[in-house]
């Protein structure tokens, strides 16, 4: 079996489930069920989340490959089996989702109609996203990687905001639009190479040709996901309209799905196809950074200003994962995790206002900083996590992104740096709009500081911020042995490298 | 030990004021943070003491920060002799400045949370300086920034102050860029990030070239120039230099702690501790030397007509962090150290003088509303004065020392590029004492300007403000005799030991080669300079005026700090705002979102339609997900 000794994985994966037949059999209206719901909800979470510490601390970080893998057969006609494993790329994502949820599930205490559809949907969405980050079956990883649009469309159509149908729609239209073209590329692997296990096929070879086809389906498909630029206009409506913990899930851990798959599926598979889109990707990386850092200055809404920042720090995330630098991957994957936790505990911190009868827009806040100072000092942590400032989880992945870049091309490390500038731009004129200045209007003076409820959110993810920035060692050290294998592989698979490198030495 | 104390202290002394402040109160809050201060300064003043008597210490490691392929950093405090002076002058300079702050914030609303941010500041100093590899010293340099920012919209109710604040971070960020982007050079470089490791691996490195404009540069020198554009924007250097003035927005104390003593000259910190670096890097020392001495001279002709008096000594920072990074730039290293040392006691002792005037007149900072202090602020006055006297560099006082030794290695230098520094750095010891006696005549002397209400709350500073002042005059008027020979005599080289590197062909090696007119010329200027203030605002106080009318051009010209603030607005603010407006409503809504919308409208009946009949089933999107599938398998077996 594996080293837990039992199913560990589908365990955490399904135990969700658990959660929403409990919530099924609960009868009655809304309100009587309401504080039930809730409950089932947080403890399911809190018992999965428990069950990925373990998981975290019998993870052997210096084996490479994948660990507490399972195998069952399923399609077995076919060769297509369910099978599950985590390596050190996947381990954190699935603990990022485990955190998150939770807290998702904290913040939903405003929703207060059709309860148990909306905890079910956010405990399906837990199961179909860690299901995803676990499964190594290509069919398997598809599967969930679709199923997730199911309860993310439910939650934005039905509790969203009040655009919420156009925003939900639109959402679905794009992601779907783009698997789509990840399905033909699942069908056409399978069929040459007769297999969908993942670890096999980042083995297998294929010709130059296909893997630029396979590459581009992936690019339309992981591309959407992760809001690359141009394919993130779903994204401000999207997160704008979705109600809060749907908010959080989607710019905390969804937007993550794209980004692992570049890097579970586009690079290791076709390094020919991801190596000749080297200065495409690194394009889409800086336009992402500046022209979009320049859109979120112009912003008039909070919650709106910290999705396009969300948007620019994925182009940051992707320039690194292209530099195909152990540097540049592994500030990839540290700027996924700490953009997870800074972007949950930014929208947290328009849910505080919001459960405060506030609206977002900035010119009708200010001042809060008098009477709100807790509340005031975690969102300067936030906001300052966001801008890579050092002793933040957010300055390793920018700084290690800006050396991997710089291994590669000087302008794309410089202008992939240039967000350090423009995201302090936008965030302090955020910051200044919100916190300081004299108040708007007189209820602002009336607003109380953070309740325990709430400081169950912020302070975990305010703690998560700090450790993850002044010892970071203890996320990437499980990240070297994977990493350092990919870089590897890759080097090794192509024909003398054609980088853009700069140095010569006389 | 002493050192892991000094830095320390001040970080616990910030979380007792900043978080214990529910539980504390406000007066144990304060005095936690001001207690641990007193301890950091002795620690820090003990590893000085000790580090003399017993030779440096090597580093001592605390812990990992992290390691990802070779980039690896440690939290690790370096102890040499560099080191150990700025930890000193460090410590003891907040720790004053900490004292004073107790009188006169005394009446501010949230004076813990001012006391947190002026610890947390020292914490993240001496982080900077204890540095022993790239990252740690980036670490406390944003640290700085950060809490400058803070401090300088402390009081956030005021626009200009929140203003002020996010330009210096802004301005501050476009050199950390350039900063960051030089740590991955010479990462990509040296593949360390380690001081030694690089220090003593530039010699195997001096041949390597780096291709960029499509042409090829030594390595070392685009490395030297991306980290001296790093200290040009925290030492607010020519270009990058449009923050610090706005910066007075903050209190007083921190304008003498971060804007004149510590935070502004880590710029020049940091180009000393990588001389070893610049040394190989000449082109690079030919850019610091020269916009150095270009500061220099720009920021003292507008520290002559400006009026309020902050700025009047913002601008006098400005000027003699030129003349250090002149000094550094003909690579005259130890000079440079010895300018900030002096600088730091000086100038911090004019900002809390300035401060005490402040208080005394009501919160009024405009000079033409002064006048005539003189006997009712003796104290504050002869502070004042030792302060004047030593930016003015006259003998005995500290600045006479340092700015004549950075003048003298420039002359030596013999390089066109020194003697451009020379020439200006000797115009600008005139204007120096020019406006540092402006400053002082106008405020002290003559009949009273201010109006009678404030004349009659005039009143001398309580004790905790004063004692301060004291100390740092004592400090103004002995450290330049009392380090010239040890920071710059013979000795110098055993003195730093491998904390600095001196080249061989540096002016460090013969700073009294020079014709006696050439050594005199510097303080000829600046008595000069005084006679003609004391002309100007003592025996025909109406001279001024009559020139401002006649040259009413250039007046204008400098009144504006040479229009940089206009023509940055106009060049980069407001394009940046508009292309905002522009990138979003255009770009984003019209051109990207477009597309898909105008195939969403299509749509859009039909999935109104298809939410209003589901509400929650997943059937349906199943279906739908089983039809595109179909689709796409058919397309593909009939392509195929």
């Amino acid at each position: 079996m594996n080293q837990a000794g039992f199913p560990l994985l589908s365990l955490i994966t399904f135990l969700p489930l658990a959660g929403v037949f409990y919530i099924a059999t609960l009868r009655g209206d809304d309100a009587a069920v309401l504080c039930r719901v809730r409950a089932a909800a947080l403890i399911t979470s809190l018992v999965v989340l428990g069950l990925g510490i373990y998981l975290w601390s019998q993870f052997k970080p210096d084996l490479g490959g994948f660990q507490f893998v399972e195998a069952a057969p399923w399609l077995s006609g076919l060769n297509v089996e369910y099978r599950m494993g985590v390596d050190g790329i996947s381990l954190f994502l699935i603990l990022l989702t485990l955190v998150l949820t939770p807290i998702a599930i904290l913040s939903s205490w405003s929703v207060t109609t059709r309860v148990r559809g909306f905890f079910s949907a956010l405990l399906l969405l837990e199961t179909m996203t860690t299901g995803m980050f676990a499964a190594t079956d290509f069919v398997l990883f598809y599967i969930f990687f679709e199923a997730v649009l199911l309860p993310m469309y439910l939650i934005i159509g039905v509790w969203g905001g009040e655009r919420r149908i156009y925003a939900a729609v639109k959402f679905f239209l794009f992601t779907l639009a783009g698997s789509l073209f990840m399905l033909l590329a699942v069908v056409w692997v399978w069929y040459h190479a007769g297999t969908t296990d993942i670890p096999t096929l980042l083995h297998t070879h294929f010709s130059a040709s296909a893997q630029m086809w396979l590459f581009l389906a992936f690019l339309a498909s992981f591309g959407v996901k992760a809001a690359v630029w141009p394919l993130h206009s779903w994204l401000p409506d999207a997160y704008g309209e979705a109600p809060l913990p749907g908010t959080i899930m989607l710019a905390a851990v969804l937007s993550k799905m794209g980004a692992y798959g570049f890097l579970r599926f586009a690079v290791p598979m076709l390094p020919n196809a991801a190596t000749a889109a080297e200065p495409l990707m690194f394009t889409l990386g800086v336009v992402a950074v500046i022209y979009i850092s320049y859109v979120a200055l112009a912003q008039t809404d909070m919650k709106r200003m910290i999705a396009y920042s969300s948007v620019a720090h994925m182009g940051v995330i992707i320039i690194g994962i292209f530099t195909f630098t152990v540097e540049g991957i592994e500030g990839a994957l540290f700027q996924m995790l700490s953009h997870g936790i800074v972007i949950a505990g930014l929208f947290v911190c328009t849910g505080v206002l919001l459960a405060r009868g506030e609206g977002l827009a900035l010119s009708r806040l200010g001042g809060l900083a008098a009477r709100m100072p807790a509340y005031a000092a975690l969102l300067m942590l936030f906001t300052l996590a966001n801008v890579g400032l050092p002793g933040t989880s957010g300055f390793i992945g920018e700084i290690l992104v800006i050396v991997g870049a710089l291994k590669v091309n000087f302008w794309v490390s410089l202008l992939g740096g240039a967000g350090m500038i423009l995201g302090v731009a936008y965030m302090l004129v955020l910051v200044r709009a919100v916190l300081f200045d004299k108040f708007t209007h007189p209820e602002l003076a009336k607003l109380p500081d953070l309740r325990p409820r709430e400081y169950a959110m912020l302070l975990p993810l305010a703690a998560m911020v700090l450790w993850m920035g002044i010892y970071p060692d203890s996320f990437t050290h499980a990240f070297d042995a994977p990493v350092t294998a990919l870089v590897q592989a890759h080097a090794a698979s192509l024909t003398p490298h054609t980088a853009l490198a700069m140095v010569t030495t006389k | 030990m002493l050192t892991l104390i000094a830095v320390f202290a001040p970080l616990i002394g910030a979380i007792l004021a900043g978080v214990g402040r529910p539980f504390l109160g406000k007066t144990l809050s304060i005095g936690a943070s001001v207690f641990f201060m007193l301890v950091s300064a002795a620690a820090g003043v003990g590893t000085l003491l000790a580090g003399l008597q017993h030779g440096v210490a090597p580093p001592l490691h605390l812990f990992n920060w992290f390691s990802v392929g070779g980039f690896t950093a440690d939290w690790t405090l370096r102890q040499d002799m560099l080191t150990l002076v700025m930890v000193a002058m460090v410590s003891v300079v907040s720790m004053v400045i900490h004292v004073y702050s107790i009188g006169y914030m005394g009446h501010d609303r949230t004076v813990p949370r001012f006391f947190a941010y002026i610890s947390l500041f020292t914490f993240a100093m001496l982080m900077l300086v204890t540095a022993n590899n790239l990252l740690q010293l980036f670490f406390g340099w944003e640290g700085v920034g950060l809490v400058s920012y803070l401090l300088i919209g402390y009081w956030y109710e005021r626009p200009a102050a929140n203003a002020a604040a996010i330009k210096a971070f802004i301005v501050n960020r476009v050199g950390d860029l350039a900063f960051a982007v030089g740590i991955a050079l010479i990462y990509f470089i040296f593949h360390t990030i380690s001081f030694d490791a690089i220090f003593s691996a530039i010699s195997a490195h001096t041949g390597d070239h780096y291709r960029l404009f499509g042409t090829s540069f030594s390595a070392l020198e685009v490395i030297g120039v991306l980290l001296f554009i790093g200290a040009m924007g925290k030492s607010a250097q020519f270009f990058l230099h449009t923050w610090l003035a706005d910066a007075m927005e903050g209190p007083t104390p921190i304008s003498a702690l971060i804007h004149a003593a510590t935070m502004v000259a880590a710029g020049v910190f940091m180009v000393v501790r990588f001389s070893p670096l610049f040394n190989a890097a000449p082109v690079a020392l030919g850019m610091i030397t020269l916009i150095g001495g270009t500061t220099a001279f720009f920021a003292g002709t507008v520290g002559c007509v400006q009026n309020d008096i902050k700025r009047i000594i913002a601008y006098s920072t400005c000027s003699q962090l030129g003349y250090m990074f002149l000094a550094a730039g003909v690579g005259a290293y130890p000079v440079a150290i010895f300018h900030l040392i002096d600088h730091a006691f000086f100038k911090a002792l004019l900002f809390l003088a300035a401060g005490s005037v402040i208080h005394a007149m009501s919160d009024e900072q405009d000079v033409r509303l002064m006048g005539g202090l003189a006997r009712k602020l003796p104290v504050t006055w002869a502070m004042m004065l030792f302060g004047g006297l030593a930016l003015a560099g006259i003998p005995p006082f500290s600045g006479y020392y340092s700015k004549d030794a950075i003048l003298r290695a420039a002359y030596v230098a013999h390089d066109p590029v020194a003697m451009y520094g020379w020439v200006l750095g000797v115009a600008t010891a005139g204007l120096t004492a020019f406006y540092t006696a402006r400053l002082f005549l106008l405020t002290f002397h003559g009949p009273s300007r201010a109006p009678r209400h404030v004349q009659e709350h005039v009143h001398e500073s309580p004790w905790v403000m004063l004692v301060p002042l004291l100390v740092l005059g004592f400090g103004a008027l002995t450290s330049g005799f009392l380090l010239n020979n040890i920071f710059i005599g013979t000795g110098f080289a055993q003195f730093w030991g491998s904390s600095i590197q001196v080249a061989a062909n540096s002016p460090m090696h013969h700073l009294d080669a020079l014709p006696g007119w050439a050594s005199l010329a510097p303080l000829v200027c600046a008595i000069l300079g005084l006679a003609v203030a004391f002309l100007f605002y003592v025996l025909v106080p109406s001279l001024p005026g009559a020139l401002s009318q006649n040259f009413g051009g250039l007046y204008r010209f400098l009144l504006n700090k040479w229009y940089f603030d206009e023509i940055y607005d106009a060049l980069l603010v407001r394009p940046s705002l508009r292309l905002a407006k522009f990138a979003w409503r255009f770009g984003d809504e019209q051109v990207i979102d477009g597309v898909p919308n105008g195939l969403a409208s299509l749509t859009a009946d039909a999935a109104t339609q298809t939410v209003k009949l589901q509400t929650g089933s997943i059937a349906l999107y199943a279906f739908i997900m089983l039809i595109g599938l179909l689709g796409f398998l058919s397309l593909f077996l009939w392509v195929r």
